[in-house]
């Protein structure tokens, strides 16, 4: 039983990871209509933009308080993805209006190998560190109700906790700002939006910016996770089950689905993986995806899918 | 003046319904295939056979088989690499586990094979559609790499995890030299290509085109989706299921998973969408912009930087190449959404007012 709970828990914390990860996908879509193959290489490029800048800024300016640093290269890794976004939609989305899904998205999938191309030559492709001081030993909870207690590890804790403070961050800024209100018109219907004068371009360098700091969250937890590598990258490979099993266009669809799919992992590694062998944690989360599919084709919370002639 | 139909006259039905119905069509495309079934083996060396050529024409077929689930039946895909593995892997287990069968033999049963499994994988195209069943073929391209990976007896029990083929033949003909292995693999795509050619204007090629455009108002009509659907899926990963195999027996002779990744799904897509969705000839241009252009990057870079006088790491080029190689694609959807096969249709309709535009 603890076991299982410590599990459980385990996927929860992981889960909460995916949907950061999956939480950006499902911004641009909802707002542009794009499927932003892209995200993984943007949180590659934002972990490194931290990672770098978290050693530069202080050598430049002979700071050595680490938070400090971490604040201000973090700023400036934010503003970074800001010129991102503002570059992304100047050159690329602006004269891509009205295409195809499919052209959209292999020109996000050419954004990706620019991206990555870049982030690489200005910031080195070694494997770098981002250290804002997470705890790492792990905890035990519960002792008097279990035998041997739950083993929690410290730092996804504190990682489950960031995103959770992200997703109510960006749920505030969505419903009662007046930015977030043009966001949701524009995801609603863009002409109507376009009617009453938003306009469309600066509403789409904003969700890619948000998108972008997205990223950066999730490439500083991950980063600090992992090390700041280029298998980063394929990280928004394991967010798009879960983009899929929420539904395209539903915030709260990320969240939950980054839980099922964290637990559904994690559960199936442990109790499934001895039977059939190991390393099936990617595709058993797309094969439950799948099955979601098969009765809900819309994911479970997108806008259903009505046919018209 | 060169390039019309005038005076073309046709006198029966089958005139009326060839592939090309203009004759310099016709003539050029015969001295094609003459030039590249004689032409290009008595001109060209080994070299360019073996890192040019024999990638395209594999690559040129895989896109077909791509083309013609996402080209013509509209259903995106992104697990072709998927298909190529199963067709390669199934291809090597005919090859060593029953004696004697000849190599044709081998590599068309690795195409039924992934045949039988992309109509499997396409089951979820008759409930979602769109980016939903984009996403959905990841599926089949993870879930193979996880097999080849981690099942040893696709793999023959090979300790290290990668299987070799040798001593090709077919039909007494060794298939050794880049040569051969650059006829073998013209003249199975040329049987291939009149075969997607011929299907896609027959009933068949008509029924995808029409779940295409719009999948409701085919089924009104009488079109029956299941059927159109899978029959797609079928005949896609059969020519992606041959062009695995082939690459694997053919071009490597040695592989592992990691050849039929995700990025060689990728970049199946983007040979079909530059070179042109709904386009045989899209394809070609399509596999060829691909194959080529890393190549030519490589080599022009660094002349480029030594124009000016600078010289770039090896690590430099290949970011480069990666900058240089989505920005260039980017800049094709912009300026080309439907690919490189409309500018070769625009250039044969302004070939054909020339020199008289008015």
């Amino acid at each position: 039983m603890g076991f299982f709970l410590e599990t459980l828990i385990g996927g929860l914390m992981a889960g909460m990871l995916y949907s950061l990860v999956a939480l950006g996908f499902v911004l641009i879509f909802k707002a542009s209509g794009v499927f932003n193959f892209a995200q993984g290489a943007m949180v590659l490029f934002a972990a490194l933009a931290m990672a770098r800048f978290a050693v530069w800024i202080p050598a430049w300016l002979g700071l050595d308080s680490p938070f400090l640093a971490n604040t201000i290269a973090f700023l400036a890794a934010g503003a970074l993805m800001f010129v991102v976004a503002w570059l992304v939609e100047r050159l690329v989305l602006r004269h891509l209006v009205n295409q195809e899904g499919a052209t959209l998205l292999m020109a996000t999938l050419g954004i990706a190998y620019v991206l990555e191309g870049v982030g690489t030559s200005i910031f080195g492709s070694d494997v770098y560190k981002i250290d804002i001081g997470m705890p790492k030993d792990p905890v035990m909870i519960l002792e008097g109700s279990f035998e041997g207690g739950l083993l929690i590890n410290k730092e996804d804790f504190v990682a489950a906790l960031i995103a959770a403070v992200l997703v109510a961050l960006l749920a505030l800024f969505f419903q009662k700002t007046v930015t977030g209100r043009a966001l949701r018109a524009v995801a609603d219907d863009h002409q109507a939006a376009q009617s009453i004068g938003i306009p469309l371009n600066r509403i789409w360098v904003i969700v890619w910016c948000v998108a972008g700091v997205v990223a950066l969250v999730a490439g500083v937890i991950w980063g600090s996770k992992l090390g700041v590598q280029f298998s980063l990258a394929t990280v928004a490979l394991r967010g798009l089950p879960v983009v899929i099993l929420g539904g395209l266009t539903s915030i709260p669809g990320a969240i939950i689905g980054g839980l099922i799919i964290g637990v559904g992992e994690k559960l199936s590694e442990v109790y499934l993986g001895p039977m059939i062998g190991g390393g099936i944690e990617i595709w058993f989360a797309y094969q439950l995806a799948l099955v979601f599919l098969l009765f809900r084709p819309q994911g479970l919370f997108g806008e259903k899918i009505i046919d018209r002639v | 003046m060169l390039y019309r139909e005038n005076g073309q006259f046709k006198t029966s039905y089958a005139a009326d319904q060839q592939i090309f119905p203009i004759a310099q069509d016709r003539w050029a495309i015969v001295g094609l295939l003459v030039f590249a079934f004689i032409g290009i083996p008595l001109l060209v060396d080994e070299y360019l056979l073996r890192a040019i050529l024999i990638p395209f024409l594999i690559l040129s077929l895989a896109a077909l088989g791509v083309n013609i689930l996402v080209g013509f039946c509209g259903q995106i895909t992104l697990g072709a690499g998927a298909f190529m593995a199963v067709g390669a892997y199934a291809a090597y287990n005919f090859h060593i586990r029953i004696e004697g069968l000849p190599l044709l033999l081998s590599l068309l049963l690795g195409g039924l094979t992934a045949a039988a499994v992309g109509i499997v994988f396409g089951i979820p195209s008759l409930r979602v559609r769109g980016l939903y069943l984009a996403v959905a073929t990841l599926a089949a391209q993870f879930f193979t790499d996880w097999v080849f990976l981690r099942v040893p007896w696709f793999t023959d029990n090979a300790s290290s995890g990668s299987v070799s083929v040798s001593n090709l033949q077919v039909l007494g003909w060794p298939i050794a030299a880049p040569v051969d292995k650059y006829l073998f693999c013209l003249g199975w795509l040329t049987v291939f290509a009149l075969l997607a050619k011929n299907m896609t204007r027959s009933a068949i090629g008509r029924q995808w085109m029409a779940i295409r455009d719009m999948d409701v108002a085919a089924e009104v009509i009488g079109i029956r989706p299941l059927f159109a659907k899978l029959s797609a899926f079928a005949v896609s990963s059969f020519f992606v299921g041959t062009a695995g195999a082939l690459w694997g027996f053919i071009h490597l002779a040695s592989w592992e998973p990691a050849a039929f990744s995700v990025d060689r799904s990728f970049q199946l897509l983007f040979m079909v969408i530059i070179g042109g969705l709904g386009s045989i000839m899209g394809s070609f241009f399509g596999a060829a912009f691909i194959v080529i252009l890393p190549i030519a990057l490589n080599q022009f870079l660094p002349a480029i930087g030594g124009l000016f006088g600078i010289t770039i790491s090896t690590a430099g080029i290949s970011h480069a190449e990666l900058i240089i190689f989505g920005a260039l694609i980017i800049f094709f959807l912009i300026k080309e959404p439907h690919g490189i096969a409309r500018l070769w249709s625009t250039g044969k309709e302004k070939l054909r007012l020339w020199p008289f535009p008015h």
